[in-house]
């Protein structure tokens, strides 16, 4: 087991999604594809083998014409912390290999490509879904090889990948901060590419322990909830919506659970 | 040496020992695993110096202000630019896939002239030099045969410098034949021109707004400018403002509206009448504006008196006239309501009346150039061309009545060029479109992109795509209109040319009265020109806010839009086909996450298409669960869909969220052209519509056609 930090500057980076906001466009998704050097097939139809770091579900009431309703939601890795916040999060505690592990600092859980060996016990163990394997080599056609960035590694075959926070972002934010004598980093310097290029804004990111940015205040909104929260994966997600089935829906109750 | 069990055993298990404890196993297994996840074949994206460029949008007609990152001479990520007034910051899913039409396989390298059949995809590479004299020939042998009128332009844009410089040319060349692609701009700027005299647009200040009432507009669809629209719906709602969306799809407008309306299809005018009747009839009207800035009150009124009470507009409409005099009274009491009309993402023509019926709600209220309301914006005032040219100077037209005129012998085309638009494939009725092409013996494709239409011309000329190019984008529909500069943001991937550059070439090589007016050396430095002051800050902010163009001094509304009779605007204009054949309707509907303009979607969305809109090759349409239960039909159903244009297989999504009696189809899929990640996936739902014709303009106020599902 890791040795407690007791940094008193320990961060717990974390994304506050309007669902009230959010249209659906899907434009998080191609802004993390853009940003993440996520690669794409010829047939993308299915969903399971479709790698979507962040991805936008539709939920729907249930209720016949016209009453039915519908509800997008995106996505991401939920970056959760476990009970208490120790890190004991799914994925992390059943990897055999600390290819994925929980960062005390900034509350992020990592995925380290070249130590994965693809046994997928952590893909298994997610409960939303937000991991994703290499089935097959990332292929670009001729010459589109040239958008791919380098500030975030090509993955290869047989490896497990999810998304990241835009960890790369982080560190490039923090090189600079550093490089100008600072120590601390401002709130819109680092920010994931989905939240960044939300058109309907509904995306918030930042410190969850720090009052003066924004995801602090709007967590604490009546109709914030997490995913599946009686799992106590304690994720670090969280969405607001005001309509009741949808709040109803993120935590995925079967119908005989009253 | 006697090998005995003693020394076997010891032997044996030393050396074991040896070689476990010597380093070779771990550095085979470190080989190995390291050899496993470097395989060459896995890129490895250079690392180099970051910079930004910024520039703007052009795939489509939103306007954007983007910000392109860059490593080295690599461009790696689009974002928005921060700041800017269309979209602060925020992009959508087609602009951040901009790189992968950059660098895509569907770029066309190089001049292409047809070899062999027209569309059978054989192509010769020619020089520039060639390709120009070729164009300047056959323009020359038309002219001198007196038919120069047979000449024709069509364009996916129509306000900034390079369509300029086509109708420049048409005019000095002696055409009339400047055309754009048809969209709801068409039926805005006629109703405009009818109700207040003005030759404008409409913007809308949805953003300021506290009251929407969308007759189908997707405002968060791509309706306008996508992501102004997009923000705006979010800055009205933080307000405490509303929306209503009246349309027979739960669409994501509707779905996030406060209130969905359902109605019968195509009814949309009659509903508009209908609240108008009700406003009148308990004098709820803005008396101030209807009495000093309109004009035709009287006869509107007792004109929507007499038909449209809400007794009849439930019979037309279907919903239940309760509902539309609160919603008539909820729409007038607002502070600040705005109404808004033009199908999905208005990529398609209205009615006439259905806009001018729709306007008069805005008239009512008194919001015309009224924060919250309807601006009103002119063409752009922000170049100019210099030297005064003979001759009438071209004017717009819509692409669709052109090829019309084709078909019915109307017009003759000898000759037609194609700039960033794809008619083929966008029009709807797509046989029409190919018997009117099939006719046309000279066709000219400046697409970046093999395209549908590209694949079936006789000559293509290669444009630099928006990144590798200067121009001016202008983008009217909104309030405040914005004016963009594309700057090249890497160098020409392949052997294009600028589209403007092509054109003064052209001039040039036929000489004349066409080379004195175009007598700058490029593209470039007439765009500088043209710009004059507005030049310097194009290039240094890369935007700014074209405000003259929003300064119009405003005419009276006139509430019969200037016709004699105005009765005869408001009509059912019915879906084609025989209700006996084909019980159903057939309904296209719009999503952001297809493109369905004149760029087909890159992988990266295609990537975000659902997999109840497409799987595999096949295209799924949504019928609702009590229409399929009566067709024996269940969610995945293999079925035929049959129109009087045509039939195609399709496959079936049970949605709730539609009206019982229609099928909804993606607009967007089913390319032929384009590459593997696009071409053939789903059905072209053109090649299924027909055009319905307002009589009242003769633009297509089609919204439906008639259709059968059979299980198969």
């Amino acid at each position: 087991m890791k040795e407690e930090k007791n940094n008193k500057n320990a961060k717990k980076f974390g994304m506050v999604i309007d669902l009230d906001k959010c249209t659906g466009c899907g434009t998080c998704m191609v802004a993390c594809m853009s940003e993440n050097n996520i690669p794409f097939k010829e047939d993308e139809s299915n969903k399971l083998y479709s790698i979507t770091w962040m991805r936008v579900y539709r939920l729907t009431n249930g209720k016949s014409y016209p009453d039915t309703d519908i509800c997008y939601l995106p996505r991401p890795c939920q970056h959760c912390g476990g009970r208490g916040d120790h890190g004991h999060s799914p994925c992390v505690s059943v990897c055999p290999a600390t290819a994925t592990d929980y960062s005390k600092e900034t509350g992020i859980v990592s995925q380290i490509y070249t130590r994965c060996f693809g046994c997928r016990y952590c893909m298994a163990a997610c409960p939303y879904h937000a991991r994703y394997f290499n089935w097959w080599d990332p292929v670009w056609p001729k010459g589109m090889e040239k958008y791919l960035s380098p500030n975030v590694s090509v993955r290869m075959r047989g490896v497990v990948e999810k998304c990241s926070f835009c960890f790369h972002r982080y560190q490039l934010a923090k090189d600079k901060a550093y490089y100008e004598n600072r120590s601390e980093i401002e709130e819109n310097e680092y920010q994931t590419a989905c939240a960044q290029a939300c058109p309907s804004g509904a995306i918030a990111f930042g410190d969850l322990n720090n009052p003066a940015h924004a995801v602090c205040e709007l967590k604490k909104n009546k109709n914030a909830f997490r995913l599946l929260e009686r799992l106590q994966t304690n994720p670090k997600v969280y969405y607001i919506s005001g309509r009741q089935w949808v709040r109803h829906a993120g935590d995925n109750h079967l119908k005989r659970d009253s | 040496m006697k090998i005995d069990r003693r020394s076997f055993l010891s032997l044996g298990i030393g050396g074991a020992a040896g070689i476990v404890l010597s380093p070779l196993p771990w550095k085979l297994m470190d080989d190995s695993a390291i050899w496993t996840q470097t395989w060459p074949w896995t890129p490895v994206p250079p690392k180099g110096d970051a910079t930004y460029v910024n520039s703007a949008c052009t795939l489509c007609p939103g306007g954007c202000g983007i910000s392109v990152r860059k490593i080295d001479e690599r461009a790696v990520k689009i974002e928005g630019i921060k700041g800017h007034p269309v979209n602060d910051g925020g992009i959508c899913l087609l602009g951040l896939s901009g790189l992968q039409l950059l660098y895509g396989p569907t770029r066309i390298k190089t001049p292409l002239k047809r070899d062999g059949e027209r569309g059978a995809g054989k192509w010769i590479e020619i020089s520039w030099e060639e390709a120009i004299s070729n164009v300047a020939e056959k323009l020359g042998d038309l002219r001198k045969n007196g038919k120069s009128g047979s000449v024709a332009f069509i364009s996916g844009i129509d306000k900034s410098t390079v369509p300029a410089l086509f109708k420049r040319f048409l005019s000095v060349y002696g055409s009339s034949g400047f055309m754009r692609m048809p969209s709801a701009a068409d039926s805005y700027e006629l109703a405009v021109y009818h109700s207040l005299g003005l030759k404008a647009q409409l913007g809308f200040d949805i953003e300021n707004s506290d009251f929407v009432l969308s007759f189908g507009s997707g405002i968060i669809e791509g309706w306008g400018s996508p992501v102004y629209m997009m923000r705006a719906n979010g800055n009205l709602r933080k307000t405490g403002g509303k929306i209503i969306q009246i349309e027979p799809r739960l669409s994501n407008t509707a779905a996030k509206s406060n209130k969905w309306i359902p109605l019968n299809p195509g009814t949309e005018y009659a509903l508009a009448l209908g609240l108008a009747d009700v406003i009148i009839t308990k004098s709820l009207y803005n008396r101030d504006y209807i009495n000093n800035s309109t004009s035709g009150f009287g006869e509107f009124a007792a004109f929507v008196q007499s038909l449209y009470s809400p007794d009849k507009v439930e019979k037309i409409t279907g919903i239940k006239k309760d509902i539309i005099e609160t919603l008539a009274v909820d729409f007038i009491k607002a502070a600040k309501p705005v109404a808004i009309c033009g199908r999905g993402q208005g990529r398609a023509q209205s009615s006439l009346g259905e806009v001018i019926a729709v306007q008069a709600l805005n008239a009512l209220v008194g919001n015309i150039n009224r924060k919250g309301g309807a601006f009103t914006v002119s063409d752009p005032g922000y170049f100019s061309l210099p030297g005064v040219i003979s001759g009438k100077m071209a004017e717009t037209k819509p692409a669709n009545i052109f090829i019309n005129d084709v078909n019915s012998g109307k017009c003759t085309a000898n000759a037609l060029f194609i700039y960033e638009a794809n008619p083929l494939y966008s029009l709807p009725d797509s046989n029409s479109v190919k018997e009117a092409f099939a006719k046309i013996p000279f066709i000219v494709s400046f697409s970046s992109f093999m395209d549908e239409t590209a694949m079936n011309s006789d000559l293509v000329l290669p444009n630099h795509i928006y990144l590798e190019r200067y121009e001016d984008v202008y983008i009217g529909s909104i309030p405040k209109p914005v004016v963009s500069l594309l700057k090249p943001v890497v160098n020409p991937q392949f052997n294009t040319k600028h589209t403007g550059d092509v054109i003064i070439q052209i001039a040039k090589k036929m000489g004349s009265s066409l080379a004195d007016s175009f007598r700058w050396d490029s593209y470039d430095s007439f765009l500088e020109k043209a710009l004059g002051d507005k030049w310097k800050v194009l290039s240094e902010e890369s935007f700014f806010e074209d405000k003259k163009a929003a300064e119009l001094s405003l005419k009276k509304f006139d509430f019969t839009g200037d016709f004699s009779d105005f009765k005869s605007l408001f009509l059912d204009l019915n879906a084609q086909g025989n209700p006996d054949k084909y019980p159903l309707v057939l309904i296209p509907y719009d999503s952001v996450r297809i493109a369905n303009g004149y760029i087909g979607n890159p992988p990266f969305v295609v990537k975000t298409v659902e997999d109840t809109a497409l799987k595999e090759k096949d295209i799924f349409v949504e019928v609702n669960p009590v229409t399929a239960k009566a067709l024996g039909l269940l969610e995945e159903s293999s079925a035929m869909i049959e129109t009087p244009k045509g039939k195609a297989k399709v496959k079936i999504h049970l949605f709730e969220g539609i009206m019982p009696g229609l099928v909804a189809m993606p607009r967007g899929l089913g390319h032929s052209a384009y590459d593997k990640y696009i071409a053939g996936k789903g059905i072209n739902v053109n090649e299924l519509i027909g055009t319905i014709e307002d009589p009242a303009s003769g633009l297509d106020a089609g919204w439906g056609i008639r259709a059968g599902l059979l299980k198969c």
